[in-house]
């Protein structure tokens, strides 16, 4: 028989003070909501970056490179721990994830094997086969390698980032050597990335007196020296003929800032060395004085100036032909350290501020009009059944806020649209229940009979077409990405708000309102 | 509304036109192709919006002497809207900032970029296999389930094939309009799929309780129960038009080809329910016995 439940009232009840509860602080700003009083809530539904504005960089970190950086060290040890214990040796060569070398003298090749040992990290195995020695990283080892990699890569990003000054930003990773990096509100994203996708590795050498056109008359390099860029393709000199060995490093980098130089009016990198890194560079000076430097950047010379005098005190500038910005830059680049693999962006997806704003604008809009267009046609269609549909619709759209709020889920544009859906697809569950107590009616049965029989049988179809839906939503959810979440995540929470709505809160209206007025026609 | 429609009259008919809906599909998707966007193809997208109309034909211009490889230009919901879709990316020689950024130097400097998109190849391929995965296992999810609940395999397959139809089908219009597919159309796919078997459940519902209550034969209960849940399938099917509508009018141009798969999709996923799903029940061959056991 047809009565009104307690406990679904007080079931009702409860979700109305909860629904509250969790929609109050999505009224107030982001910044107002945290001066709100303790005992109310928090949460809010967070805008996606499709409609507040930034950037979602895919990273993916090369931590091949170290592998093979590590094993080209692994041959340097090799030959090291070799030549000190003068063993004969040939075929010295790196693997991919590995060195191998040849004894001369196989009866030598135990003592080998353990000097060899004896200077490498742990974790590389050698195994030896007649006179040769294979030498191998083993699976733990270059596990731990690739991670510590992409942990260091997050760590130099996130500095970077965070310099950069962007708000808010998430740094997160993804998968084994994956970075997901989200810049919200970001302006330019152009220089974030440059400065992101930089390696930054540092780098002092000394010029070689040589001129490269002096080289290329000759057909050859002088020893021990390489071809290099400058950074500035307008400059006058296109490359430097630098000499192979590596003075000093930025890691001894202790800061880096850009000023202007006071005597020619430029600007400049400013940079500050650690004690060790300063006492070698107060030696470099010294012993080169009157030569050239070469700070290079990348492999690109940045900055070649004459060492006029010893600098002792371990500081210095780098005078490269720098703007504001690209000055800035390279200082937050030096003082964030470099990345210790290369990082190449995979995947890119920018919305300009403009764009967001216009997308909020027009979900609200088509939100509007959606909703508008349903319950008109619902009371066209139901009378006042209809109104007590478009009551559902009303309530299931504030739950269905207030949920996300509670979830502190991320409102995207397909979120919207899934929402507006939700509105159309929401009827669904009172249209079911709608038509069965007519057909009942019609059948000849009582109007409080018609409505107790409309939602028993109504509820199972209810609940087994709802639920085909949640596991389209649910897959979506599971292999979606991003923006298309927030549509997997609006579209479920609708399902289940309407079926609360339907069968729960309109039952109680309908049934309160025929056990109160007692009508002999229902007019549905 | 009470309807007493002979929808068995015309399986046929629907059986063929079905037929000749899904190899017009076929045919569309093998000589049209899908107008894949960058998230499966990879590439370079921008959205800019211009303080004047500008020149195609002078940017298209601009654009090939940038030698950044094929590039595609159109408007985007308005005159001063254009959308740039660069094939070329990243290849050792340039990057795909380099690329972006020799793009926008080319353009007025208070040009506003609305979208910047950039897929690698390689998440392109992942994106690809994952949105193939997505549709497969929600379409054998709902096969297991409707099998279970309604302890037929009939059921099961009658909905499967309705759901095959469907998505076919929505291919077929994405190739015809040829609507950039991305993401957002695999969203707009499972959606159809979840809202069409939704209708068929309904239904397929209403037949399981037939079965029990009366004593008629198989094909006019079948008929029956479609015509008894004609007027619910009508109502919803309109109710969310009308959202869609909403949307399509007024919800920004990056959902349109979203909101109008989506349209396609209610329409033929109430028509199959209707016309495919149920008649092909008898056409596997259920009996009523096999019920009552």
């Amino acid at each position: 028989m047809l009565k009104i439940n307690k406990w679904n009232v007080f079931f009702v009840l409860a979700v109305c003070v909860t629904a509250i509860y969790y929609i109050i602080p999505n009224i107030y700003g982001k910044s107002e909501v945290t001066a709100l009083p303790k005992f109310l809530s928090q949460k809010q539904v967070n805008l996606g970056l499709d409609l507040q504005g930034g950037s979602h960089l895919l990273l993916e970190v090369d931590t091949k490179s170290v592998l093979k950086e590590k094993s080209e060290d692994l041959v340097d040890d090799i030959r090291k721990s070799l030549r000190k214990s003068k063993i004969k040796y040939s075929n010295l060569g790196s693997k991919i994830t590995g060195a191998v070398v040849t004894i001369s003298d196989s009866e030598k090749i135990t003592i080998a094997k353990n000097n060899i040992k004896e200077n490498i990290e742990q974790g590389i195995t050698i195994e030896e086969s007649k006179n040769k020695l294979n030498l191998f990283f083993s699976d733990q080892y270059i596990i731990e390698t690739r991670a510590n990699t992409v942990e260091q890569s997050i760590e130099v990003v996130r500095k970077r980032v965070d310099e950069s000054g962007t708000k808010e930003p998430s740094i997160q990773r993804q998968g084994e050597e994956r970075i997901v990096v989200q810049l919200p509100g970001i302006k330019n994203p152009e220089r974030v990335k440059a400065l992101i996708g930089r390696t930054a590795k540092l780098n002092f050498h000394m010029l070689d007196p040589t001129t490269v056109e002096l080289a290329e008359q000759r057909g050859k390099l002088p020893p021990g020296t390489f071809k290099a860029l400058n950074s500035d393709p307008t400059a006058y000199e296109k490359q430097f003929v630098v000499k192979k060995r590596v003075l000093l490093t930025g890691e001894r980098l202790k800061n880096a800032a850009a000023t202007v130089d006071a005597q020619t009016g430029r600007y400049v990198v400013a940079f500050e060395f650690d004690k060790k890194g300063a006492k070698k560079f107060a030696k470099i000076t010294t012993d080169n004085t009157y030569q050239r430097l070469a700070i290079l950047l990348d492999n690109k010379v940045i900055s070649a100036p004459q060492i006029r005098e010893p600098i002792t005190g371990g500081q210095g500038n780098i005078s490269g032909n720098f703007s504001p910005e690209t000055a800035n830059d390279l200082a937050v680049l030096l003082r964030a350290g470099s990345l210790p693999a290369p990082i190449k962006v995979l995947e890119e997806r920018t919305v300009g501020p403009s764009l967001g704003i216009d997308s909020i604008e027009a979900g609200k809009k088509a939100l509007a009009i959606g909703f508008v267009l349903v319950i008109v046609f619902m009371i066209l269609r139901y009378k006042a059944f209809g109104i007590v549909a478009d009551f559902a619709i009303i309530f299931n759209i504030i739950l269905l806020i207030s949920m996300l709020s509670a979830i502190e889920a991320t409102l995207t544009m397909p979120g919207i649209a899934g929402i507006v859906l939700t509105v159309g697809m929401a009827v669904d569950a009172n249209v079911l229940v709608f038509e069965r107590i007519k057909e009942e009616i019609r059948s000849g049965r009582s109007i409080l009979n018609s409505i107790d029989l409309g939602y028993k049988f109504a509820i199972k179809t209810i609940l087994d077409a709802n639920f085909t839906t949640l596991i389209a939503a649910l897959l979506l959810y599971n292999y979606g990405s991003g923006p298309i979440k927030g549509f997997a995540v609006t579209l479920s929470i609708g399902i289940l708000t309407s079926m609360f709505t339907a069968l729960i809160l309109t039952k109680l209206i309908v049934t309160f309102w025929v056990l109160r007025l007692k009508p002999n026609k229902l007019y549905i | 509304m009470n309807f007493n429609i002979n929808f068995f009259k015309y399986r046929f008919i629907a059986f063929v036109l079905s037929a000749l809906l899904i190899g017009l599909s076929a045919f569309l998707f093998l000589t049209k192709n899908l107008n894949l966007g960058i998230d499966f193809k990879g590439g370079i997208m921008i959205e800019a919006k211009f303080s004047d109309v500008p020149d195609l034909a002078l940017l298209r211009d601009k654009i090939d002497n940038l030698q950044i490889g094929n590039s595609e230009i159109q408007e985007f919901g308005d005159s001063n809207t254009i959308l740039f879709r660069l094939e070329k990316i990243d290849d050792g020689n340039i990057t795909q900032e380099q690329i972006i950024q020799k793009l926008k130097n080319e353009l007025d400097e208070d040009t506003d970029y609305r979208r910047v998109e950039f897929v690698g190849p390689k998440v392109g391929k992942e994106l690809k296999s994952i949105a193939i995965k997505a549709v497969l296992f929600s379409l054998i999810a709902m096969f297991i389930y409707i099998w279970f609940r309604f302890s037929g395999w009939q059921f099961g397959l009658g909905a499967l094939v309705a759901l095959f139809h469907d998505v076919l089908s929505t291919m077929g219009f994405f190739s015809l309009t040829q609507i950039e597919f991305n993401l957002a159309s695999i969203a707009a796919i499972l959606t159809i799929a979840g809202y069409s078997i939704n209708d068929t459940v309904v239904v397929f519902d209403r037949i399981r309780e037939n079965l029990v209550k009366t004593d008629r034969e198989l094909k006019e209960l079948l008929n029956l129960s479609i015509n008894q849940t004609l007027s619910r399938t009508l109502m919803t099917s309109i109710t969310t038009l009308l959202a869609l509508l909403a949307l399509f009018i007024f919800g920004g141009e990056v959902v349109k080809g979203f909101v109008s798969a989506m349209m396609w999709g209610v329409l033929i996923g109430t028509y199959s329910s209707i016309f495919i799903a149920s008649p092909l029940i008898l056409f596997f061959g259920f009996k009523k016995v096999e019920e009552k056991s």
